[in-house]
């Protein structure tokens, strides 16, 4: 299925004081693939992200979602395709009651109520967080609250998930549950993170960017275990490939 | 820097009590929104000179409270806060307005102090019932009837905007004067001066969030315009709510309630 194809070319962005953000970054990630994309605070993950939804155009270069390019004409249809959730949900969920949050994407999209109705209850449900909709988002626990802002997304039947740091600011259990959640879907995936144990239990494929150029692409596996590259790109061995600190018992694998 | 964070939560209780059941907040949010509309203006209505012509109209908001279990406490609270301001407006009349109008044996009372007394009252009764109405209505059901009575939608998707926000906006700014506070040791910290830059600083953070919930927006199609869901058909109750309460005060403004029960104990007297 091509529409879930995300495509960027010779990507370039600078702000608009003169940083440069993005310098020629080239990517192609097909159906299915779930890519972690890291690298240090300010490397550009956040500016590439925005690329991908429309919200930035590019200078030069070009982004492909799917058989299309970006433009100002195929946005509303990318915007639909690419389900972007936000680092912080109190962003993301706006309105007074949870269910009305939910339903706002599919109801802009102009679906009858009936199937709004049903979209809302099932992209909660796929969240587990039916209980939760007649409720006001700034009462609920942060995971609660990242549950929900993935269910707005879900709502609207994305082919491809785009988020920026799903893990942060969640308990552990939260955090694993997140994770658990996200591993069933079948999405075409793109996470930014600095959470490099999630990277390895979600993605299979990992880009490192770097002072906004690719430093490295390739398969989750090798990079993390490439430990010159993570040095130089802020990044660190997840915890996980790490040797026991007490025991000594080296990792598995 | 308790009071901040402590006076956002109890906006928060406004909206717990907003979720309870009972029949006042079962009365479609249509009837109440309108209700309290032609209350306050048949309130408004009276002439200032007649102070007690409005006592009987504390019935709505009473009744409401009952019915629908809100605490009289908390709206009496919420009155006393923004009361000053209506002492001031109200505070020069007795000064200025010196003739007396009402004769009562040795006293007389002047004009200034009736209209007084009538701003006062009116400043209670529309207040209360507006407090009474969002405390069993829900502020996002009157902005929904607000926008399909024909408000603009700019307007209302502000206020509700305002609503969610003011939490957020207020937990940032709690945090912002635990920080200083901490860091200050009781005393003054660096004076006055800090202030203006926290307040530099809350608004350049509320402008950064502005834009990203315009991008979250954006993001699910938002094109200018919240569509809410069509509201459920009226019920036969909802309209004898509407038509009881529309009647009662036809009737209290029609006919001087207060002066005939007057007569009426002069006569038992």
């Amino acid at each position: 299925m091509s529409h879930h194809i995300v495509e960027v070319k010779e990507l370039t962005y600078k702000y608009p004081d003169g940083t440069p953000a993005l310098n020629g970054v080239s990517f192609r990630i097909t159906h299915g693939e779930s890519v972690a994309l890291v690298g240090a605070n300010g490397a550009g993950k956040s500016t590439l992200l925005l690329h991908l939804n429309g919200f930035l155009t590019p200078q030069t270069g070009s982004v492909r979602i799917g058989d299309m390019p970006l433009t100002k004409k195929t946005l509303k249809h990318v915007r639909q395709t690419v389900g972007m959730v936000f680092q912080d949900p109190d962003d993301q969920l706006f309105l007074p009651r949870v269910y009305d949050d939910v339903a706002f994407g599919p109801t802009n999209l102009g679906l009858p109520p009936d199937e709004v109705k049903q979209r809302v209850m099932n992209a909660l449900a796929l969240v587990g967080g039916a209980h939760l909709k007649d409720r006001p988002p700034y009462r609920l626990s942060a995971g609660e609250k990242r549950a929900v802002s993935i269910a707005t997304v879900m709502a609207m039947s994305p082919s491809i998930l785009v988020m920026d740091e799903p893990t942060s600011n969640l308990d552990p259990k939260a955090r694993r549950q997140l994770i658990h959640l996200l591993s069933k879907f079948e999405h075409t995936k793109i996470i930014a993170t600095h959470d490099m144990d999630m990277v390895l239990d979600l993605c299979s494929r990992a880009i490192v960017l770097r002072k906004g150029e690719i430093a490295a692409d390739g398969t989750v596996r090798d990079i993390l275990n490439n430990r010159d590259l993570l040095d130089a790109s802020g990044l660190e061995k997840p915890l996980s490939l790490q040797g026991c600190p007490i025991c000594g018992v080296p990792p598995a694998g | 820097m308790g009071s901040i964070g402590s006076s956002f939560f109890d906006i928060g209780h406004l909206d717990a009590l907003a979720s309870k059941q009972t029949p006042v907040h079962r009365v479609d949010p249509r009837v109440k929104v309108l209700t309290t509309i032609i209350f306050i203006v048949v309130v408004v209505s009276f002439n200032k000179y007649d102070p007690a012509r409005l006592a009987p109209f504390v019935i709505y908001p009473m009744a409401i409270m009952a019915v629908g279990r809100i605490p009289l406490s908390y709206i009496v609270k919420k009155l006393l806060i923004a009361s000053p301001f209506v002492l001031f407006v109200a505070l020069f009349n007795p000064i200025l307005d010196r003739n007396p109008a009402v004769e009562l044996g040795l006293f007389s009372i002047s004009g200034g102090f009736l209209s007084f007394m009538s701003i006062m009252a009116k400043y209670v009764l529309t207040v209360s019932a507006g407090l009474v109405l969002i405390a069993c209505t829900g502020f996002d059901a009157i902005c929904s009837v607000l926008t399909g009575m024909g408000v603009p939608g700019v307007f209302t998707i502000q206020l509700l905007f305002v609503y969610r926000y003011i939490f957020v906006l207020g937990e940032e700014a709690a945090r912002m004067a635990r920080a200083r506070a901490l860091r200050s040791f009781g005393d003054r910290g660096m004076g006055i001066g800090v202030y203006g830059s926290m307040l530099g600083q809350l608004l350049l953070r509320t402008m950064d969030r502005a834009q990203r919930i315009h991008l979250a927006m954006m993001c699910r199609g938002f094109d200018g315009e919240i569509r809410r869901i069509e509201p459920p058909r009226m019920r036969w109750s909802d309209w004898i709510f509407l038509g009881g309460w529309t009647g009662l005060f036809t009737l209290l403004r029609l006919y001087d309630f207060p002066a005939w029960l007057g007569r009426e104990l002069g006569k038992l007297l």
